[in-house]
């Protein structure tokens, strides 16, 4: 709640304490924002472009290669951040027992992936996921499978491998932040419904899950975000190609081959990066409004 | 204990160990991948091997080793020290002294944080080439400093930073900045310890932007670097890994440190 009157020398600080981040956001923030907005109506290649109008948007919605770019994003996202939020949260449960030995340790381990670089662990990931790397080794020598898989030369594989290598990295991430928010919780709601008789799945689905609402949207919409804006990952698995035949490119690998692989063209990049932003939009909104309705009513 | 209770435990233990075997294990290939021969790791050798120094002599050949860890390095630190001090210093002024229009302010910043970057990426390299700041740390370092989570991370823990304080501090006759620089900032330490492992792995392990903006090898960072090698027509692994393992080094060795902080940092505990 805002205070009321702040003297003269209060009213100059709070603008001298933020003054320097304003700026900064102004500069590389906001100026980029609005001009971006402005370039997505613009059409030409380099810096030599005319008002375009809604041509931008005409050649996205008839380009191929976005379509493409559009539906793997989408579908990473679908596929993996339920995929993630579920473990991070069943990992979190378990961990939450203080009865259960070995859990800073089982803790550590698992929150230890998200301390790697992104490189390193896409590094990690494409030598382990070789034609005939570990992974096939492991998988044949237990009779999953006949023969090996080509893991980066099928494309449903290839997107295989990037959902696994994500939810390998972050599930750890998100675990911290259920974990954080469940020591919150007071002990003896649970003791009362474990007496009476509530079995365990049922203590996890209706009390802890409806308690840890605020951070579960929390960390979806983060994921959200992060997916949508998936990028090391693919260009480092596949060479900056997104293949095979373009069934792992995502928007933001589109958006950098667009500026700075192919003749650049910003107008139309900075149209298909406003995709994101959309979606991003759409998709809190949404979330929000699941989170609200599920409320309870008091 | 009944029997049920005593599977579901026998249960739990064996998911969590997998879990955990499944998050270890690609740290496990790094290392020994590391003292192998390119021709064996392909192949799924997750045994040690002999070839070690063969690797490490291999990757100082082919990389400046002390010249990118130097530039990851400087670009990290300073990166850091910037980004934690205008940001906290961000933070502070919002909670500190709050007005409606910068309480305004604020929610439109935090509107701004569902931005992506990749939104920001085709204006940002358009301006720091206007400004000719192209394949300097300064492009790199610059478009990060004021950075909106951080800022929003330091208003959060600003709230349990008690006003007694800061009003003591003023019957002192201390000057605003000197209750920030003297009062504010001893007393939130740990806050400042779990920041600068956000700031500074994100920073380390930053790829997207240095890799549009450094364009020369010898500015280029360690994730840069070992990233390119990765691309060749038939990588070399043994030479990659030992690259992997000393640019996850520093993290891990900052993670191991700090990890109580970081911990603390992320529940949002600063009493």
């Amino acid at each position: 709640m805002a205070q009321a009157n702040l003297s003269r020398n209060e009213r100059i600080s709070g603008w001298v304490f933020i003054a320097p981040a304003l700026v900064l956001l102004g500069v590389f923030m906001i100026y980029p924002i609005i001009w971006s907005l402005w370039m997505s109506f613009q059409v030409g290649k380099g810096m030599n472009f005319s008002f375009g109008g809604f041509t931008n948007i005409i050649r996205m919605t008839k380009d191929p290669v976005f379509i493409r770019a559009l539906t793997n994003t989408l579908i990473f996202l679908v596929v993996q951040v339920p995929i993630m939020i579920f473990l991070a949260l069943v990992f979190a449960n378990a961990l939450n027992d203080p009865s259960l030995r070995f859990r800073a340790l089982f803790r550590t381990a698992i929150f230890l992936p998200c301390v790697t670089s992104l490189i390193a662990y896409s590094t990690l990931f494409k030598s382990m996921f070789a034609g005939d790397g570990v992974i096939n080794k492991a998988l044949l020598a237990v009779h999953i499978i006949a023969e090996p898989i080509a893991w980066f030369a099928d494309p449903f594989w290839a997107k295989v491998v990037i959902i696994l290598a994500i939810t390998w990295r972050w599930t750890g991430y998100n675990m911290v932040f259920y974990l954080a928010a469940m020591q919150n919780i007071d002990r003896s709601i649970y003791e009362a419904a474990r007496i009476d008789g509530v079995p365990a799945w049922a203590r996890f689905r209706y009390l802890t899950i409806p308690m840890l609402k605020p951070v579960i949207l929390f960390t979806t919409v983060i994921s959200t975000i992060g997916t949508l804006q998936l990028f090391d990952e693919v260009y480092n698995f596949t060479a900056g190609t997104g293949g095979p035949s373009d069934s792992t490119l995502t928007l933001s690998l589109y958006i950098y081959n667009l500026t700075f692989k192919f003749m650049p063209s910003f107008g139309y990049a900075a149209t298909v990066s406003w995709v994101i932003v959309v979606i991003v939009g759409i998709l809190s909104f949404l979330q929000f409004l699941v989170a609200r309705d599920r409320r309870p009513a008091a | 204990m009944s029997a049920v209770a005593r599977l579901r435990r026998g249960l739990v233990y064996v998911a969590l160990s997998l879990a955990a075997f499944v998050s270890i294990f690609p740290f496990y290939w790094m290392i020994v991948g590391s003292t192998n021969k390119s021709a064996d790791i392909v192949v799924g050798k997750a045994t040690p091997g002999f070839d070690l120094f063969n690797n490490v002599a291999t990757f100082f050949a082919t990389v400046d080793v002390p010249r990118v860890f130097w530039n990851s390095t400087f670009l990290a630190v300073v990166g850091t020290i910037v980004t934690l001090l205008v940001s906290s210093l961000a933070g502070y002024g919002f909670e500190m002294f709050r007005s409606r229009f910068r309480e305004r302010i604020f929610a439109l910043l935090l509107l701004l944080l569902s931005i992506p970057f990749a939104a920001l990426m085709v204006p940002l390299f358009v301006l720091v080439s206007q400004m000719k700041l192209v394949n300097t740390a300064t492009a790199v370092i610059l478009p990060g400093i004021a950075s909106i989570f951080i800022v929003f991370y330091f208003r959060q823990a600003t709230k349990a930073f008690p006003t007694e304080l800061r009003d003591a501090a003023r019957i002192d006759g201390l000057k605003e900045w000197q209750i920030f620089v003297y009062v504010y900032l001893p007393v939130m330490r740990s806050t400042y310890a779990a920041a600068t492992i956000i700031v500074f792995l994100a920073n380390w392990n930053n790829y997207l932007w240095p890799l549009i903006v450094l364009q020369t090898v010898d500015n280029k960072t360690v994730t840069l670097v070992v990233s390119a090698l990765t691309s060749a027509y038939v990588p070399d692994y043994g030479m990659i890994l030992v690259g992997t393992v000393l640019a996850t080094l520093p993290t891990l060795i900052i993670f191991f440190l700090l990890q109580r902080q970081f911990v603390e940092g992320l529940t949002g505990s600063v009493k």
